[in-house]
This record gives C-alpha cells, sequence and structure tokens, in this order.
C-alpha cells in the first residue's frame, strides 16, 4: 500500500510516498538521504536510530514513516545552529572525546539532549547512566559520554536550547 | 516486513469499524511489540489500524477514589504524572521503569496489557491493585482478564479505552530485570488494598498470577519476615536461557519481600 506522508524535518517541510510498512528511519535515510540517523541493531534495543519526533526522543526504526505524519522530527542533521557552529550536546561530546568509532553518536547525541531537558538540566552521573539504558556503545566508550553529558547540561541551559 | 493496508482513525467508533470483518487485522498503540513482530515476519497482518489519532484514548484523570489512565496513555507519562504519583507512586514507579526512555515516549498502558507478553510489567499492576479494563464493549474485571500466554479475555475486534486502578493504601513493584531487555525475569507487585492484600508475579510464569499463600500471611501482618518462609513452586514456570524455572521461582520470593518492604517505608 503506498501512502503519501507529509512532516517536517529539521525545521523543513518534506513529503515523500512511502509504503505502509517503511519505518520513520527508512524514510530519513533512503527517501531524504539524511544518513546521519543510523541504524544499528534494528531490534530496539541499541537506540543508534534515535531521533525526535514532537520533541520526543523515539527510536525510528520501531515507528513507521507514516506514524510521523504531520509531526516535527528533529535529527543530528538538524541540531547545529549553523556550518561553523555546533549544539553545545555536540561541542561537549567533542571536547570529551565521547566517542570512539562514532557509529552510536548521532543516537546518543539525541537521546542525552531529550535527557538533559528531561530533567530540567540538572543531572548527576548515576541518572545519566540509567538514562542511557536505551543506547549501546559497541567500544564500551561510555565514560566520556557521560561525562560529555554532564558538561553540556549547563551548556545546553546558558545557551538556551 | 510484509506490506499491510494502513489506517489512521480518528476516533474508537471508527476503529471499531475498520478492525470488523478483516480477520487478519490488527490494531496498533504505540506499536512497541507489534512493530517489531513485523519486522521479523512474525505476523502478517492485512490491515494495521493505527490509535495513535485517536485522540479520546488518552490522558489520565482521578475519578474519586480511582486513577484512570487512557489505553493510548505512554508509559513516560504515566511515570510523570503528578496524580499517579500522588495517588498510587508505585503505578508510576514500575512505568518509570519498562524499557527505556524511548520505548517509554511511544509504548502504552493499553497495548501493553492487551497484547499480555508474559514478562510485561503492567500485568502486575492491573492484577495486584485489583482494576477495572474497560473496552468499547463493556469492562473486565482483573481476575480473568489474563488468560494466559499473549491471552486476553478480549474479544475479536475489542478494543481497551481505559484502566481504572483503586488507590491503594500501600503498594510497590519490584523486577528483576532482564538486563539487556530490561523484561521482566520477575516481577511482583504487591498492594494492600480496602479489599484485602494481593500479590501479582509477572515473568516467571505464562500469564500473570497471584500468590495466594502470600496474600493471606500479609493479611495477618504485612511485613516480609511473614512471608520469608512461603515457597512458589517451579512447576509450570519459565525456563529459558536467561534463567530456570527454579531460578524464577526462588527470585518471586525475593521479589516479593523486596516490593513489601518498599510498600512499607
Amino acid at each position: 500500500m503506498t501512502i503519501s506522508v507529509a512532516m517536517t524535518v529539521n525545521g523543513k517541510s518534506v513529503s515523500g510516498k512511502v509504503e505502509a510498512r517503511t519505518l520513520l528511519v527508512q524514510f530519513l535515510r533512503e527517501h531524504l538521504g539524511m544518513t546521519g540517523t543510523h541504524v544499528g541493531c534494528d531490534t530496539s534495543q541499541c537506540g543508534a536510530c534515535v531521533v525526535h519526533v514532537d520533541g520526543q526522543s523515539v527510536k525510528s526504526c520501531t515507528m513507521l514513516a507514516v506514524q510521523a505524519e504531520g509531526a516535527k522530527v528533529t535529527t543530528i542533521e538538524g541540531l547545529a545552529p549553523s556550518a561553523d557552529k555546533l549544539h553545545p550536546m555536540q561541542e561537549a561530546f567533542r571536547d570529551n572525546h565521547a566517542l570512539q568509532c562514532g557509529f552510536c553518536t548521532p543516537g546518543m547525541v539525541m537521546s542525552a539532549i531529550d535527557m538533559v531537558k528531561r530533567h530540567n538540566y540538572q543531572l548527576d552521573e548515576a541518572t545519566v547512566r540509567r538514562e542511557l539504558e536505551g543506547n549501546l556503545c559497541r567500544c564500551t566508550g561510555y565514560h566520556n559520554i557521560v561525562k560529555a553529558i554532564l558538561a553540556a547540561a549547563p551548556a545546553m541551559k546558558s545557551a538556551g536550547v | 516486513m510484509y506490506d499491510f493496508a494502513y489506517h489512521r482513525p480518528k476516533s474508537v467508533a471508527d476503529a471499531v469499524a475498520l478492525l470488523k470483518g478483516k480477520e487478519e487485522a490488527r490494531p496498533m498503540s504505540g506499536g512497541m511489540t507489534l512493530i517489531p513482530t513485523l519486522k521479523q515476519r512474525l505476523a502478517k497482518p492485512s490491515d494495521v489500524v493505527d490509535l495513535g489519532g485517536v485522540k479520546e484514548l488518552a490522558g489520565i484523570k482521578v475519578e474519586g477514589g480511582n486513577v484512570v489512565i487512557g489505553a493510548m496513555t505512554k508509559h513516560g507519562d504515566v511515570a510523570t504524572s503528578a496524580d499517579v504519583k500522588a495517588h498510587i507512586p508505585a503505578l508510576a514507579d514500575l512505568a518509570g521503569h519498562i524499557g527505556d526512555p524511548q520505548v517509554r515516549n511511544r509504548g502504552t498502558i493499553g497495548g501493553s496489557v492487551a497484547n499480555a507478553d508474559p514478562a510485561a510489567d503492567y500485568p502486575a499492576a492491573v492484577v495486584a491493585l485489583n482494576a477495572t479494563v474497560t473496552t468499547n464493549t463493556g469492562k473486565h474485571a482483573a481476575d480473568g482478564f489474563f488468560k494466559g500466554l499473549f491471552e486476553t479475555a478480549l474479544g475479536e475486534g475489542e478494543i481497551i479505552t481505559s484502566i481504572s486502578f483503586p488507590k491503594p493504601e500501600k503498594a510497590a513493584y519490584m523486577k528483576f530485570p532482564n538486563p539487556a531487555s530490561r523484561y521482566a525475569m520477575v516481577g511482583v507487585f504487591v498492594a494492600k488494598t480496602a479489599s484485602g492484600v494481593r500479590v501479582a508475579v509477572t515473568g516467571a510464569g505464562p500469564s500473570v498470577f497471584r500468590v495466594k499463600a502470600m496474600e493471606e500471611a500479609l493479611s495477618k501482618n504485612f511485613s516480609s519476615d511473614a512471608i520469608k518462609d512461603i515457597k512458589v513452586p517451579a512447576t509450570d514456570l519459565n525456563s529459558d536461557i536467561h534463567g530456570s524455572a527454579e531460578y524464577r521461582a526462588h527470585l518471586v520470593g525475593v521479589m516479593a519481600r523486596r516490593a513489601v518492604d518498599k510498600a512499607n517505608k
């Protein structure tokens, strides 16, 4: 069954014709060519595919594109305010060397931003570690990821994002 | 995934009409179980009726001594609801430990209860709190709603609309989560209610069940000491790569005692 779908991705209106079974992540990667969102496990465990739908982090491998009809979707490509300035969370990941191979990074960053906002910019290490339960780093590089998120929380608050 | 016809009704009545007469049609709430099932080609529905557009199904309200939760209310919303936290903190705590934050942002209480996964958390709360499951056709009492492995009292085309939880005097839920999936290896919900003490176990057997011996002991003395010698037989409990039936039987006792201690805090 082919269906027309329209949504806002990173502030731009997009539309396309998809099959009912097309996943949101497939729509982003294969229809829109936005390959920043990764597919790791494809079984909603690893979190490499995390994007924001209407401000909430979701696993885009476990959501149909048609379920995002009319929604506001933000991907890793939509975070940086300009070509030469990163989002505070991206900046903190860079400053703290919070990535090794980088495969899990887009999902980590998207989950981390949602986490910081849900906790009203106030996090401690235990909370960050528990909140990361939906994201796996195959390099086991969690230590610096946690450090980056703790550093990004006040940075996001002062940047007003 | 096999392809299917997709529908997004705006009301329960439209959803029921879309499901009617189509034997292979499936309703979808958050899709946290259905989509993975479809991806593995374990199901081949002709039609998927997405309840995500049915606004009347989401929301939490307090009615008298009950907290009534709409079927499409997400786990994350139950976990953070001021009403749920004020009246049944054990239920908010349970919701906040389902899956991970991303799953809690999509998965719904109605979907979890209708699916009746043997390791799901919510069935333990429904049974222990003696909740009432309301559907488009009527009401179901908690006892008797869960019939077995992925099997409930819901009929063809019957959709859960809300679940009403009576406010308990004391309650707590403890689970031993599978370290990978966060599903309950064993989860025990203990509630001291106006109609007595109820102890419901999920994850251990093919379906949620009550432990009458613990309920009787706790009715006389609501302390973990009162149930320390009560053993649950391993017969008919689940055995898999994560744990044997005997291990799960042991965990039932441990989680029950911890739940009682937590409820008494």
